[in-house]
C-alpha cells in the first residue's frame, strides 16, 4: 500500500474505483488508475467488535483513514419476533418484547401493552396506580438505558471509570426490576390492563432512597466526562446532523433533540400520566456526538424528577383492570370460585380475543419513538405485529454521519446513536 | 393520546376526517380510494399505488399536512385477497403534531413506487419489505435483502411461509464450515386451534344429525330419536 501511494496521488483523488468510466477504459490504461483502486480499501468492521455494540457488520470503504462509504449489514441477531408474535396469543407474545431492546426491557413492553389496550378499547379504564407504576418504571428504564449508553460510550472513547460506576447504579435499578417483576432483566411485568402484580410495600422507600443519592452520581459522571478534554476531542463536531437532515432520516428521541428539534412524545402526544407530570425536554444545538451525550445526561436528571413525582402520586388501589376476561382473577378467588377458575383457565390457554382493527401506537422509549403497528383480526393472536425500532433508522444514517470522518470517529458515532441490535434486528 | 377525554374524542375524529378530505381534494380524482378514522383516533388513507408518490409529496410538502417524517413502512400479507399485500406507511408531522397512515395495495409481481427520494430512510424499510414479503419497489436501486441470511431464499413473513422455516444451520466439525440442512424437529410444531368449540364448531364430530335436524326446523321437545 505504502509503495503505491506516490502513484495514487498522481492520479488525483477523483479517479476512484467507483467511477465506472475509469474501469471500462481498461485497455489504454493505466497503472495509475489501478493503483488508486488499491488505495481506497475496504474493511470489515465487526460483526464481533467491542465497539460495534452488538453484532453490527459495517463495511467501511476508507481512503487512507477517512471513511468514504459505510454500509451497515444488519440482521445477525434477527430472531423473527414479528413472525413469532403471529403464532402466539397476545399474552404469550409479551416476553419477546423484553428481548427487543434488551437494555430497556420495560419500555418495549410499554408500547406493546398500550397498543393492545387501544385495540381492546380499554385504554381509559386502566387504574391510576397501574398507570403510575408503569410510568415510574418506564422512567427507571430510561435511566437504565442511558446509564448503559453513556458509560459504554465513554468506554469507546477511552474512559473506563464511568462504566465501572454506572454499572453499579444499574445494578440497583435492576434490583427494583426484580422486586417488582421477579426477574432481574427480562421481567415481563406490564400487562394489557395494568401490571402483572403490585410492587412490594418496601419498594417505594427503596426507590425513594436511591433517588436521593443519584444526582450526586450524575454530577460525578459529568465531572468525569462533560469537560473532559479527551472526551470532547472525540465527540465535539463529530457526526453532525442538522435538524432538517435528522427529520428527513426519521430520527427520534435524544438523537433528534440533539439536533435542536424540541420533540418529545411524552409532551406532544402524552400517554399514561405524562400529561400530569412536570418535566422539561432538554434540546441540543449542534447535532453532534457531544450534544447527544449532553441530552442524555439531562434526560437522566429529568427522569429522576418524574420518578419522584410518581412516588408521590402512588396511592393504594388496584393495579389492573377488574375485567377477568382480560386480566386473571386473584389466586385466592380461584380457590373458591368456579367462575374465577374458568376465567383463569381460559385466559392462559385461549387468551383474550382482540376486536378487528389496526393501530400504530408509539411511546417515547429511551432511544426514540418505539412503535407497534398491530393488526388484529378478531382472534386471540395478532395478525401482524410490526415493530418500529428507533435504532433502525438511526443506524441507517450511518453513512451520512460518518462520511469524511476518521475511522476512529465511526466508533464514536455508533456509540452516540445508542445502537442495540435486539430492537434493530428484531 | 391514551387519555383522550370523552369530550375531546369526537373533535379529534372530526379534525382527522377533515384532514383526510383535504388530502382527497388536493389530489386528482380517484387517487385516494377511501378515508377512515379508526376508533376516532387514527387517520387512514387508502391510496392507489399509481398515485402514491404524488400523494406522499403532497403530504410532505403541503402546508396543511407537513408530514416531515416517515416513521414506519411495512408490509401486511392477506393471501386470500386478489392483491395480497398492503404496504403501510406511518407518517408523522412534527410541526403540526399529527399522524397519518397511508396504505397502498399490491401483489407479488407488481411493483410499488419507491418513496426513498422523498424520505431517505425509506430505503431500509423498503429493503425489509422486499426481504420479508417480496414486495418490489420500482425505482429503489438498493433492493438487497436486509435482515435474513446471505443467500436466503423465500420471504419469511408471508403467511404461507412456515414459522420453522425450511433450513437450519449448524457448524460441521468435519467439514470445518457452517452447513445448511433441512429443518428436523424433535417435536412437531404444535399450532393449537384456540378457538373455543362454542364459537368455532357448530357441528360436533359424530353429531351431524343434530345439525340436519336444525336445518329442517325445530323439532318439538322430547322427540329426540
Amino acid at each position: 500500500m505504502s509503495g503505491s501511494s506516490a502513484m495514487a496521488s498522481e492520479a488525483g483523488p477523483l479517479a476512484t474505483a467507483a467511477d465506472p468510466a475509469s474501469l471500462t477504459s481498461a485497455s489504454s490504461v493505466s497503472e495509475q488508475r489501478r493503483t488508486v483502486e488499491v488505495d481506497s480499501h475496504t474493511i470489515n468492521f465487526g460483526p464481533q467488535h467491542p465497539a460495534a455494540h452488538g453484532v453490527l457488520r459495517l463495511i467501511l470503504e476508507l481512503k487512507g483513514e477517512v471513511v468514504e462509504r459505510a454500509d451497515p449489514h444488519i440482521g445477525l441477531l434477527h430472531r423473527g419476533t414479528e413472525k413469532l408474535a403471529e403464532y402466539k396469543t397476545y399474552l404469550q407474545a409479551m416476553p419477546y418484547m423484553d428481548r427487543l431492546d434488551y437494555v430497556s426491557p420495560m419500555c418495549m413492553e410499554h408500547s406493546y401493552v398500550l397498543a393492545v389496550e387501544r385495540l381492546l378499547r380499554i385504554e381509559d379504564q386502566i387504574p391510576e396506580r397501574a398507570r403510575v407504576i408503569r410510568t415510574m418504571f418506564a422512567e427507571l428504564t430510561r435511566l437504565l438505558n442511558h446509564l448503559l449508553n453513556i458509560t459504554t460510550y465513554a468506554l469507546d472513547c477511552g474512559a473506563i471509570t464511568p462504566a465501572l460506576w454506572g454499572f453499579e447504579q444499574r445494578e440497583h435499578l435492576l434490583e427494583f426490576y426484580e422486586a417488582a417483576g421477579g426477574s432481574h432483566y427480562h421481567v415481563n411485568y406490564f400487562r394489557a390492563g395494568g401490571v402483572s402484580r403490585d410492587i412490594p410495600t418496601s419498594l417505594e422507600d427503596r426507590i425513594g432512597n436511591w433517588c436521593k443519592q443519584f444526582p450526586k452520581f450524575v454530577d460525578d459522571l459529568e465531572g468525569l466526562l462533560t469537560e473532559n478534554r479527551i472526551f470532547k476531542q472525540r465527540t465535539v463536531d463529530i457526526g453532525v446532523m442538522s435538524a432538517e437532515q435528522a427529520m428527513a432520516w426519521g430520527f427520534s428521541g435524544p438523537c433528534l433533540r440533539a439536533s435542536g428539534v424540541p420533540w418529545d412524545l411524552r409532551k406532544s402526544q402524552p400517554y399514561e400520566i405524562y400529561a400530569d407530570l412536570d418535566f422539561d425536554i432538554p434540546v441540543g444545538r449542534h447535532g453532534d456526538c457531544y450534544d447527544r451525550y449532553l441530552v442524555r445526561i439531562q434526560e437522566m436528571r429529568q427522569s429522576l424528577r418524574m420518578i419522584e413525582q410518581c412516588l408521590a402520586r402512588l396511592k393504594p388501589g388496584p393495579v389492573k383492570i377488574q375485567d377477568n376476561k382480560i386480566t386473571p382473577p386473584k389466586r385466592g378467588e380461584m380457590k373458591r370460585s368456579m367462575e374465577s377458575l374458568i376465567h383463569h383457565f381460559k385466559l392462559y390457554t385461549e387468551g383474550y380475543h382482540v376486536p378487528e382493527g389496526a393501530t400504530y401506537m408509539v411511546t417515547e422509549a429511551p432511544k426514540g419513538e418505539f412503535g407497534f403497528y398491530l393488526v388484529a383480526n378478531g382472534t386471540n393472536r395478532p395478525y401482524r405485529c410490526k415493530i418500529r425500532a428507533p435504532g433502525y433508522t438511526h443506524l441507517q444514517a450511518m453513512e451520512v454521519l460518518s462520511k469524511g470522518h476518521m475511522l476512529a470517529d465511526a466508533v464514536a458515532i455508533i456509540g452516540s446513536l445508542d445502537i442495540v441490535f435486539g430492537e434493530i434486528d428484531r | 393520546m391514551a387519555d383522550t377525554t370523552e369530550s375531546a374524542a369526537p373533535a379529534l375524529a372530526g379534525r382527522l376526517q377533515a384532514l383526510g378530505e383535504a388530502v382527497r381534494q388536493a389530489l386528482p380524482h380517484g387517487t385516494i380510494e377511501s378515508i377512515a378514522v379508526e376508533r376516532g383516533q387514527e387517520l387512514v388513507l387508502h391510496v392507489r399505488r399509481e398515485g402514491l408518490v404524488e400523494t406522499m409529496l403532497l403530504l410532505r410538502d403541503g402546508a396543511d399536512f407537513a408530514f416531515e417524517q416517515l416513521m414506519d413502512l411495512c408490509g401486511v400479507d392477506w393471501p386470500e385477497q386478489p392483491e395480497r399485500f398492503e404496504v403501510v406507511y406511518n407518517l408523522l408531522s412534527l410541526s403540526l403534531n399529527q399522524r397519518v397512515r397511508v396504505i397502498a395495495r399490491t401483489d407479488a409481481a407488481t411493483p410499488v413506487p419507491t418513496v426513498s427520494a422523498i424520505w431517505p430512510n425509506a430505503t431500509w424499510y423498503e429493503r425489509e419489505a422486499w426481504d420479508m414479503y417480496g414486495i418490489v419497489f420500482a425505482g429503489q436501486t438498493d433492493l438487497r435483502r436486509l435482515l435474513t441470511d446471505y443467500g436466503f431464499e423465500g420471504h419469511p413473513l408471508r403467511k404461507d411461509f412456515p414459522l420453522t422455516g425450511y433450513v437450519e444451520v449448524r457448524y460441521d466439525e468435519e467439514r470445518k464450515q457452517v452447513v445448511y440442512e433441512p429443518v428436523t424437529l424433535t417435536q412437531d410444531f404444535r399450532n393449537f386451534d384456540f378457538l373455543s368449540p362454542w364459537e368455532a364448531m357448530t357441528t360436533l364430530p359424530g353429531d351431524e344429525k343434530v345439525h340436519l335436524n336444525r336445518i329442517e326446523g325445530p323439532k318439538p321437545q322430547g322427540t329426540n330419536p
